[in-house]
């Protein structure tokens, strides 16, 4: 890649299906060795935009380079210099994993041999197994595979579609280590996400939903757009206790976070002082004097929750 | 206390592979209990057993009061059960979905049409009555199915991965509804293996081949293991478990 030259430019990418708003106004770059995040949940547009950044879909509007070729007018130079690990296992279940390897070198031109050294890291892991068919590993020896195979032609810039997604907790982060890994060596890439506590892993974050992008920059930054203090409330009977905290005079929104309740206070100037000492006394009256209250960070969730902006109600009661 | 399900030394093998080895553990009614593990540790395995598909090799378990293995009827009598990748029929609406699973559970037409539209007006679904399954946004499909699962007002739901995928204020609002049957006895069961859908729970059960590698609150084991997420956690016991060749 030429000095100065974006991995990746997106300019207000437009997407359609029909009536459905797939991708709107969508503009990100990736610099060069930036491991960049798209954070969203199902339905957020990650997928059209790897679609059309890795030229197999075209944008109804707006325009995007990868490594400084259009991905519309210079597709077929694009296409032999990206890696681009779809979504969906794509691989062929009834090759081994070695052939499936040398299938994928082959239709780039090369050969495994070649590009044993960019893979060799993630390679060698799967490489005890090379004989056995791709369908018949784990989910986390799936993902190391595709990464294998997205890798061997040695790419210039990687597109990983959500390659977390239905793996276990401990492959998660090991696929997390070898994307690190990857990052050392100066490989930009753009990775998809629905679990928002991966955006730490990012250099950059772009939080998506519904084709929308919420908010981009680095996870510090993002933390901080949480609008006012949040403060953490611990305590037993959480259910009760969240329906008591949203029946606060002052409450504004107050959602369940795991084992904790967050809560912000509705008048946005509140000292935290001050928003602490009336919810103690509020929730002494109420019979949760051994509940806990701590000001807390916002983590992306919140921000995400924030910047939604439909709040939490409680339909369900 | 009443007991929900009860688990003694149970254990299935196929041939020489142990899948579920000895487990025993209880959940109280009302009680959100997480089962958590990697694929392949044997959850699959438990609940197919807990539900009356599979026998076990030995060892007992009860669900609602039922014998797994001799009131395999009754069980899944007593118990809902819904999953993220199959639980609603696409092209039945979401009138006849509730119709198809309240007669499969035994409900009378007057009860079906009671429930069904308490159930609908609860979501805030009855505009939505007769629209496809399949035309639903995630996040509402999510909610109807586990309304759906809670028609025939189980003592026990078994929920599988209830909230993956879909955005955080949907998966809050799911959780919610969890709570809240919980909190009118409902036990619920919830299989993952999203470690911060665990954080969610009672009171948590990590799988590690086929065995118990650990129980308790998600704080309790936090702070017995030094840790700050159950995720930490969850990859601890997995990896001492590997380096042991267990």
């Amino acid at each position: 890649m030429s000095d100065g030259v974006l991995p990746v430019v997106a300019e207000g990418v437009g997407k359609r299906f029909g009536d459905v708003v797939a991708l709107d106004d969508v503009s990100l770059e990736v610099r060069p060795g930036e491991v960049v995040g798209l954070v969203g949940p199902d339905g957020g547009g990650k997928t059209t935009l790897f679609r059309i950044l890795a030229t197999l879909m075209l944008p109804d509007s707006g325009s995007a380079t990868v490594l400084g070729e259009d991905v519309v007018g210079g597709l077929w130079n694009v296409r032999s210099r990206i890696g681009y690990m779809p979504g969906r296992f794509s691989l062929y279940p009834d090759l081994s994993v070695e052939e499936n390897v040398r299938f994928f070198a082959s239709v780039f031109g090369t050969t495994l041999e070649a590009g044993y050294a960019t893979i060799e890291p993630i390679y060698s892991q799967i490489e005890p197994f090379r004989d056995r068919p791709a369908g018949a590993l784990s989910g986390g020896m799936k993902q190391k595979l595709a990464l294998s195979c997205s890798l061997v032609h040695r790419p210039e810039l990687l597109f990983l579609d959500e390659p977390t997604t239905g793996v276990d907790a401990v492959s998660r982060r090991e696929l997390w280590e070898l994307l690190g890994g990857l990052r050392d060596s100066g490989m930009p890439m753009l990775v998809s996400t629905p679990y928002m506590d991966e955006a730490s892993r990012c250099d950059q974050v772009v939080l998506m939903q519904q084709g929308r992008m919420l908010a981009s920059g680095t996870p510090d930054v993002i933390g901080d757009l949480f609008p006012g203090s949040l403060f953490g409330v611990r305590g037993r009977e959480r259910f009760r206790l969240l329906t008591a905290l949203r029946a606060y005079q002052h409450a504004g929104t107050v959602t369940l976070f795991g084992e904790e309740l967050h809560y912000a206070d509705a008048r946005p100037d509140a000292p935290d002082a001050v928003v602490v000492a009336g919810l103690r006394e509020y929730l002494d009256a109420t019979g949760f004097q051994d509940a806990t209250i701590e000001v807390i960070e916002p983590g992306i969730e919140d921000v995400f929750m924030a910047l939604m902006g439909s709040p939490v109600t409680a339909d369900s009661a | 206390m009443t007991l929900a399900v009860e688990v003694r030394q149970l254990t299935r093998r196929f041939g020489r592979f142990t899948a579920v080895e000895a487990i025993s553990f209880d959940v109280s009614a009302g009680e959100v209990f997480g089962f958590l593990g990697a694929n392949g540790a044997g959850k699959t395995t438990a609940i197919r057993m807990l539900t009356g598909l599979l026998a076990p090799t030995s060892g007992s378990a009860r669900v609602a009061g039922f014998d797994v293995l001799t009131q395999t009827a009754d069980v899944r009598r007593h118990i809902g059960y819904m999953s993220q990748r199959f639980s609603l029929y696409d092209d039945l609406t979401v009138w006849e979905n509730s119709r198809l699973y309240g007669g499969v559970y035994g409900l009378s037409d007057r009860m079906i049409e009671e429930r069904g539209q308490a159930m609908l007006d609860t979501l805030d679904l009855a505009h939505a009555a007769h629209s496809l399954v399949g035309r639903l946004p995630l996040g509402w499909k999510q909610k109807l199915a586990f309304s759906v699962a809670l028609l025939h007002e189980p003592a026990v739901v078994f929920l599988d991965e209830p909230s993956g995928g879909v955005d955080p204020v949907t998966r809050r609002q799911l959780w919610e509804m969890i709570y809240a049957a919980a909190t009118r006895g409902t036990t619920i069961f919830v299989t993952t293996h999203y470690m911060d859908e665990a954080e969610y729970c009672d009171r948590v059960c990590m799988m590690v081949d086929g065995r118990i590698a650990a129980m308790g609150t998600p704080s309790e084991l936090k702070r017995e293991h030094g840790v700050a997420s159950l995720d930490e956690l969850f990859v601890r016991v997995a990896r001492a478990t590997a380096a042991e060749g267990g």
